[in-house]
């Protein structure tokens, strides 16, 4: 799949947003007045920012609005009430916390609960798709899931549960890839299969329909970068996940480590998730013969 | 609305004739010159005369080998335009409403005013029926010609799909799989119509017919090969020196 850079920083930065926001909303850390401000000025900033550049790969984002009317169906549009109810119950609390010096603890509970319901939505948008067998399984929304909760953690100072949270994420993405990569071939999806001639015998494309790209090669047979993967496999989980649990299990978490380890977390979660996208095959390319 | 009819009162689709398609791409032209001037945005083209043409096409010939184990290969012409999925996958993920299947015919659409390009039903979509138009920015997909099969100004021949209408092998048909007497329904019956990538689940209402086997060289095809045999094999006399004098030399 094609890896869209608008799409890689929403669910990288929003994720993280949500993540921070959902920790707000349980207390940690407990602050009020101006810290708390600061705190919750950062977690709208990362994941509304990240809301926004997901319009940026719309073809009419002028009617974006409309995404809100499809919630029965479409996880794209739940994501879109997830996302919303989740901003406006943690804007009261987080007001509450702010200029009034009261923790309205059963509105922060409702609030991270629907933190972690709009994170998981946005992980459903791929993981429901049969189409892409590496997304379609249930790790997908743990992967999601566990991504937004690190770095929330990380961002809340949160330390102790960070740590944890960044060797299961290691684990958690290192299972990913390893079930991921044979699932396309179990799932039995074979050029025979698309063109229902594989009863015959050996089917192999001959002549593809046109000589030039189109819109289906760009965005569902992106290959660029697979010869790659596994070199950006291991500087992903080193830079998300190990040298940061390295960091915060060696030395004392003080604000100039553990700004080292957000970067560093961030950084390589930007990687893993371009490999997230740049790895997806699509099961369209059968047709392509890929 | 996004979610899925539980049944629709005709199933319209096509069947495509794997044994009679010449690769010819007459519907593919058919198709893009009636659907560019019809329903909906124009299907653009960008660059079209440079180095590195792209378009938006609703119907595309893909062509493979076939290798059976103990037989030659063949060449099968694969048309391949929306199959109009009876559990469409691409219709339930739209998060504006914009696809939608109809009830009354089941055939599968877009409302370009309420598509906002997202893409998610492009991806969701097996078969690659579905492309983003680049000037537009909305979806674009098969209507079965929408405005045509019910279009009382044309004649009433040019009232199925562009691409049946063009077709020069009549690979193509076009009705009604809903009723078992119509021409599409008995077609899949006789010939053994199959679905594409049944594994996902989609039920495509299209059906696509098998070539037929093609006819085998048998071993003793001439009656008069046995009389053609070389007479000998270890040749003597002038022949045997002769031949003997040629290799030594």
């Amino acid at each position: 799949m094609h890896p869209a850079p608008s799409v890689i920083i929403f669910t990288v930065l929003s994720g993280i947003g949500f993540g921070l926001l959902g920790f707000l909303g349980l207390g940690f850390p407990s602050v009020t007045g101006w810290v708390a401000f600061a705190f919750f000025a950062i977690a709208y900033l990362l994941a509304v920012g990240g809301l926004l550049a997901s319009t940026l790969h719309l073809g009419n984002p002028q009617r974006a609005l409309r995404a809100f009317t499809q919630w029965r169906t479409s996880w794209l549009s739940r994501e879109g009430w997830f996302a919303v109810a989740a901003l406006l119950i943690m804007a009261v609390y987080g007001g509450g916390l702010v200029f009034f010096e009261t923790s309205i603890i059963a509105l922060g509970w409702i609030g991270a609960a629907l933190c972690v319901a709009t994170i998981y939505a946005t992980s459903m948008i791929y993981g429901q798709l049969k189409t892409v067998p590496r997304w379609n399984h249930w790790t997908t929304s743990l992967l999601f899931l566990g991504y937004s909760l690190t770095g929330g953690a990380l961002l809340s100072g949160t330390t102790t549960i960070a740590t944890y949270l960044l060797a299961a994420l290691g684990i958690v993405q290192f299972v990913y890839w390893t079930l991921g990569d044979k699932r396309f071939v179990d799932r039995g999806h074979t050029q025979g299969t698309a063109t229902g001639l594989g009863g015959l015998g050996d089917v192999r494309m001959l002549e593809p329909p046109h000589t030039g790209t189109n819109y289906l090669l760009k965005e569902m047979v992106y290959r660029i970068g697979r010869k790659h993967a596994q070199k950006l496999r291991v500087i992903g989980i080193l830079m998300m996940s190990v040298v940061p649990f390295a960091l915060l299990v060696t030395l004392d978490a003080g604000h100039l480590i553990g700004a080292v380890v957000v970067l560093l977390h961030l950084a390589g979660a930007f990687v893993t998730r371009w490999l997230f996208f740049a790895e997806a095959e699509h099961v369209v390319g059968l047709y392509y013969g890929k | 609305m996004t979610s899925l009819p539980t049944e629709t009162a005709k199933k319209l689709g096509l069947v495509i004739d794997l044994d009679t398609c010449v690769g010819c791409h007459a519907c593919v032209v058919a198709c893009k010159g009636w659907n560019t001037q019809g329903y909906g945005a124009p299907l653009s083209d960008q660059d079209p005369y440079g180095e590195s043409p792209s378009g938006t096409f609703l119907n595309r010939v893909h062509s493979f080998e076939v290798k059976p184990a103990e037989a030659p290969a063949q060449l099968v012409h694969f048309p391949k335009s929306c199959l109009h999925c009876d559990d469409a996958p691409c219709v339930t993920v739209c998060p504006t409403g914009a696809s939608y299947k109809r009830a009354e015919d089941g055939i599968v659409l877009v409302n370009e005013d309420a598509c906002i390009g997202c893409g998610l039903c492009a991806w969701a979509c097996p078969y690659g029926a579905r492309e983003m138009d680049q000037a537009e920015g909305v979806m674009k997909k098969c209507t079965l010609c929408v405005d045509r099969i019910y279009n009382e100004n044309l004649p009433e021949v040019d009232r199925e799909p562009a691409c049946v209408r063009t077709c020069p092998s009549g690979a193509r048909h076009f009705g009604d799989f809903a009723d078992e007497t119509s021409n599409v329904s008995k077609l899949v019956a006789e010939r053994g119509g199959f679905d594409l990538m049944p594994e996902l689940g989609t039920k495509p209402v299209n059906k696509y017919l098998p070539p037929r086997p093609k006819d085998q060289a048998v071993e003793e095809f001439d009656i008069l090969a046995p009389l053609l045999e070389p007479v000998a094999t270890d040749a003597g006399g002038f022949l045997g020196w002769l031949d003997k004098a040629l290799e030594r030399i």
